[in-house]
């Protein structure tokens, strides 16, 4: 890749840097999300958010609840600890006992959010799933993103659909908003900036910051000297590859 | 006590084009199937489908039998989207009240406590508000003066529900994970039919498992119908999971091809064509 020099100058050593996929250091960021939450739900949508909040579950935040994707609470050896069946989530989510990290198919340097179709919603030219819990979730919980393909077709300069409500639409309504981060393929962005745009955090190791910018439709000011995603102590290389997710499914969505 | 067992044929016998539908179920997950098969036999047609939607939608809607659609989502779950409702959105071919999974339960929440509508946290700021016109805040009295979205009561004309057990009275069980929101379908509904995979006597219900999970009770409940294997191809946890392979068939063959070969002729015509497994191929 032709960003091996920047790994270099960021001091990553190149030898070890090439022993942690692109993928895991997703699920570091996906992780990390979770930090310091407490005694919340972790709702994780897609693969690389489930392996992250496993982990996050198993190493720094051990008061995490999770689910098994269907209605029960789990702990990580799958003993039910409780009961969450759709209308007690949806409770859960309005209690803001919550963070949650959707995907999204489109999303915009506000945080708006697209997950029900492309194009005129009169008339789609790509119905995708629709709004789902967006809107619930985004008013009531902090809600962060997974984008698994970082691109310019989903970091859009305006989103065709409003699903999850940004900065610049929450208005009056924003007493639970909060959109921790965005994670990405390439890296780690937040919106803690004075007119919450979007920012970047870290970059993964072996990303560029132009490459970054090329990907997103918007301006995105990436600075040369941008954090680099934190390496994956062994530890959490060990849980991640032989415990939560050997049959590395965490490849399929993330490439090298 | 009255005995409302019924048959799916004779349910929608009961319908009426123009009729607003409540669907039960979630995504792929315990649909009234069945009964969604016996309302495409027939001829009834202009209607609206409130749903948290699966394969029930896609199947109206590849038939062309909705007028409206009320709906957070349409998904089949292992294949999040559903490629008949996509289709059918992508031509117009229907009228959508896009709202989110909340909004939904309050709707119906509403609907069952005979209120015009219930704030919800949810909607503002969001598109919701821009693709449905008409629906209107509201202004909390108290001190915080807070706006929310009055969702409006989702009254149904009539629910479709499916759950594993149930008495010939309609009191219905469901003995999986999750109620989704059956029971709440069956209180906004003016009438409401439940089909289950199997119907024992009354005091059968708890000996299988405990009183939580009688889900619907009667007095909500006009016909009950027996349909084994009636939510194939969606889950029925525990009786049965979803038929994988058959949904894909479903998915991936042509809506005209598709119904030719398995909804021409009645429910047991279906459920034979199923297990013999020719579609397999």
């Amino acid at each position: 890749m032709r960003d091996v020099s920047r790994t270099e100058s960021t001091g990553v050593d190149r030898a070890e840097s090439a022993e942690v996929t692109r993928a895991e250091y997703c699920v570091i960021a996906c992780a990390e999300a979770w930090r310091d939450n407490g005694e919340v739900l972790a709702s994780p949508m897609g693969l690389v958010p489930s392996i992250g909040a496993r982990l996050a579950r198993r190493t720094f935040a051990p008061d995490l609840l999770l689910t098994d994707g269907e209605a029960m609470l789990v702990a990580p050896d799958g003993t039910v600890e409780g009961w969450l069946p759709y209308r007690q989530h949806l409770a859960l989510v309005t209690g803001g006992r919550r963070h949650v990290m959707m995907g999204a198919s489109q999303i915009d340097r506000y945080g708006n959010q697209n997950i029900s179709c492309i194009g005129d919603w009169a008339r789609p030219k790509r119905q995708l799933l629709g709004v789902r819990g967006a809107p619930v979730n985004t008013l009531n919980n902090p809600t962060s993103y997974w984008v698994p393909r970082h691109s310019r077709r989903v970091f859009v300069e305006k989103v065709d659909m409003v699903c999850g409500v940004g900065y610049d639409h929450v208005g009056d309504a924003a007493r639970y908003h909060r959109i921790p981060r965005v994670v990405s393929d390439l890296g780690v962005f937040d919106f803690d900036t004075p007119d919450h745009s979007m920012r970047p955090v870290s970059l993964h190791p072996g990303v560029s910051p132009e490459q970054v910018r090329e990907a997103t439709s918007f301006e995105l000011a990436v600075p040369d000297d941008v954090p680099r995603t934190r390496r994956p102590t062994p530890e959490e290389l060990r849980l991640i590859r032989e415990v939560i997710d050997p049959g590395n499914t965490r490849a399929r969505e993330v490439g090298a | 006590m009255s005995d409302k067992t019924t048959t799916t044929d004779e349910v929608v016998s009961r319908l009426h084009s123009g009729m607003t539908l409540g669907i039960g179920g979630w995504g792929s997950r315990r649909k009234p199937m069945a009964l969604v098969r016996a309302l495409l036999r027939s001829d009834l047609t202009d209607l609206t489908i409130v749903s948290y939607g699966g394969p029930d939608v896609g199947m109206l809607a590849a038939a062309g039998r909705v007028r409206k659609l009320v709906t957070p989502f349409v998904t089949l779950d292992s294949i999040p989207l559903e490629p008949h409702y996509r289709a059918a959105r992508e031509s117009g071919a229907f009228a959508l009240m896009e709202i989110d999974e909340a909004m939904f339960m309050w709707g119906l929440h509403a609907a069952a406590n005979r209120l015009p509508f219930l704030p919800v946290r949810a909607g503002i700021g969001s598109d919701v508000m821009r693709v449905n016109p008409a629906l209107r805040t509201v202004t909390s009295p108290y001190d915080d003066g807070e706006t929310f979205v009055a969702v409006p009561a989702l009254r149904l004309d009539a629910a479709l529900v499916h759950v594993n057990r149930a008495d010939r009275q309609g009191n219905g069980q469901y003995l999986g994970p999750d109620p989704y929101f059956d029971d709440l379908f069956c209180e906004a509904a003016d009438t409401a039919y439940v089909s289950c995979e199997r119907i024992v006597d009354t005091a059968e219900l708890t000996k299988e498992a405990p009183p939580q999970s009688l889900l619907i009770k009667r007095h909500t409940v006009t016909g009950v119908v027996e349909a084994p294997n009636g939510a194939h191809f969606t889950s029925c946890a525990p009786d049965y999971g979803r038929d994988e392979a058959f949904q894909k068939a479903y998915a991936t063959t042509p809506w005209r091809e598709f119904a030719a070969r398995f909804l021409g002729g009645g429910e047991q015509a279906y459920q034979s064509a199923v297990r013999e497994g020719s579609w397999r191929s």
